[in-house]
């Protein structure tokens, strides 16, 4: 018999249509194997009563016959939604305590489609992070070891608890959000599917804010068919959220019905950064062979901005943050570190409640916001933005998908880059052209390194056109023929 | 070094974070090598280039009417306040 915590959505989905098993039963075996994973950290609350509580309501409304899309199914939250009275603390110490009176528009979605509320997941303080080592709850541990190395791997950031909770099947499904890549790395390292949808597609009301123009919340799951079933039920319009799109959510299941004869690929040069493992560059030649089996028509395309791409994100992105961040001055929520006046109060509160990478990011975003500075650093950023996000299009007059890789190398070690910091923000150098652009993207778990860790491949469609990305990401799914999961022996 | 410690300190002053005096020579460093790794975007010629600001090129924004959607959540609205008192936030003295 087939374990409950190793099911697909899907599979789940048609389990309890068929009353093979309640959701009772399939949200216990859940938390049964989070209270065994602990030792991951991957969640840093966990909520087994709303969970027992939301299973029994969604087993009565079933026996009633009045189901929602996702009836019944476990996921996890990345702990940047606000949950209605469920501690969200972004895993910063400044909102150590803080209970949102209101819940997110995504998480209400979820509520609404009859989803279980396992628990929050862990994440680099405020998002900002490619590891999950920066977090105020301290690092997640990555559920797969190296077959020749014995250090703990971290599990990517910043949605690292999210894409561990999903790998070690403590959940279904997990939501994260992607500002630079927080979605797709940390699937990548992982071995799950991670998409980012269009910017506008999720609405970012309830969502701790980072970086406004990039952040966008998405589904993380095991396969490219869950993705697609998740994000139908996340994504739509809110009128809270003034970025919020109007485009009509297709069922984004149905992107599956036609073959990807014909659609047409194209292939970047430039995304053959330096400093790729060669392991990678092979498995994306495979991918491209893949692709070309099934019937679709590879072309190389140019995007000579890419190198650009990094460099203008670590100007827009602080500069957003820095702004953000403004409001955690602890008058009205958040922590308070009380003094003799009025500033020192702020910069007390601040200093204290603000972690490193946090301080780092807004200092830098003050510093190009800063007079004499915001047209040389900011405006330059934001004119680089706007010509890669030209030259995307361009592309795809031509071609109607980019393939790519989508970090630079497979998970790396605890603390290995830790002091070097533009090392560590060349993890994001793959995904963070697709951010700039609003465009959508995936990561597909697509291969292992000869060291037995999971590797990914990226797609990158036209706005707005998650279905081509889902369809050639399934494609991309059954030629690798991928069932990997990490050994349960390993923790 | 694009940063020195000073700089350091006016940054931090502007955005209220109180910074112990031993990490300002670390941070100089760091923030001098992180605004010199971005400086090679001056090479490319961005003349006639209009700055893009929102998150995907084709974006405008929304105005609606400026109204009161949800009445009486004062109690939420404090729920989490460090200090309130008479159904007011309660904030250190501003004016001696």
């Amino acid at each position: 018999m087939v374990l409950l915590t190793d099911l697909t959505i899907a599979e789940a989905r048609d389990g309890l249509a068929r009353k093979d098993f309640s959701s009772k039963e399939l949200t216990e075996a859940h938390i049964r194997a989070i209270e065994s994973a602990r030792a991951f950290n991957a969640y840093v609350l966990e909520t087994p009563d709303r969970a027992i509580e939301d299973a029994v309501a969604s087993d009565k409304r079933r026996a009633k016959g009045e189901i929602g899309a996702l009836d019944g199914i476990p996921i996890a939250v990345k702990d940047i939604f606000c949950t209605k009275g469920i501690r969200t603390t972004a895993c910063s110490k400044i909102l150590a305590e803080f209970v949102p009176p209101y819940e997110s528009f995504v998480t209400q979605k979820l509520r609404q489609s009859g989803t279980v509320l396992l628990g929050k997941t862990n994440l680099d303080e405020f998002a900002m992070g490619s590891s999950n080592e920066t977090s105020a709850f301290g690092p997640v541990l990555n559920p797969w070891k190296s077959s020749i190395d014995t250090a703990k791997l971290v599990p990517g950031g910043s949605s690292g608890g999210s894409a561990c909770a999903v790998a070690a099947g403590l959940c279904l499904g997990a939501t994260g959000t992607d500002t630079g890549g927080s979605i797709r790395q940390p699937a990548a390292f992982c071995g799950i599917v991670g998409m980012k949808p269009t910017y506008g597609r999720c609405s970012r009301w309830g969502i701790v804010a980072f970086a406004s123009s990039l952040d966008q919340a998405g589904p993380m799951t095991r396969t490219v068919q869950d993705s697609a079933i998740m994000l139908s039920a996340m994504a739509g319009f809110d009128h809270n959220d003034s970025t919020s799109s109007r485009q009509i959510v297709p069922n984004f299941e149905s992107s599956f019905e036609k073959s990807i004869k014909g659609v047409r690929i194209g292939i970047p040069d430039e995304y053959r950064v330096e400093g790729i493992d060669p392991e990678i560059n092979e498995l994306w030649e495979t991918g491209i062979q893949w692709l070309k089996q099934q019937g679709a028509e590879i072309c190389s395309i140019s995007l000579s901005q890419t190198q650009n791409a990094l460099p203008a994100y670590y100007i827009i992105a602080p500069a957003e943050a820095s702004s953000n961040l403004s409001r955690y001055d602890g008058m009205r929520y958040g922590s308070r570190v009380s003094d003799v006046s009025l500033t020192k109060t702020y910069s007390k509160t601040r200093g204290g409640g603000f972690g490193p990478e946090v301080v780092r990011r807004i200092l830098v975003g003050t510093y190009v916001l800063s007079a004499g500075y915001y047209d040389a650093y900011y405006l330059k950023a934001q004119k680089i933005r706007r010509l890669i996000s030209e030259e995307f299009n361009n592309a795809f007059s031509d071609v109607d998908a980019i393939l790519v890789p989508t970090s630079p190398t497979p998970a790396f070690a605890k603390g290995e880059k830790e002091n070097d910091l533009i090392a560590m923000y060349l993890n994001d150098v793959l995904t963070v052209p697709a951010s700039l652009a609003g465009l959508p993207a995936i990561s597909v778990p697509a291969g292992l390194s000869k060291s037995g860790l999971p590797l990914g491949l990226q797609l990158i469609t036209r706005s707005f056109d998650e279905e081509t990305l889902f369809r050639v990401a399934q494609s991309i799914e059954n030629s690798a023929g991928w069932h990997h999961r990490p050994s349960k022996f390993m923790f | 070094m694009l940063v020195d410690k000073s700089t350091v300190l006016h940054i931090a002053n502007l955005a209220k974070i109180e910074v112990p005096d031993g990490d300002l020579e670390n941070l100089a460093s760091e923030l001098s090598h992180i605004l010199g790794w971005v400086e090679q975007l001056n090479e490319v010629n961005t003349d006639d280039v209009i700055p893009m600001c929102s998150g995907v090129a084709s974006m405008q924004l929304r105005l609606r009417q400026d109204k009161i959607s949800e009445e009486n959540q004062q109690s939420d609205v404090l729920s989490n306040a460090p200090d309130s008192r008479d159904g007011f936030f309660a904030v250190p003295k501003v004016l001696e």
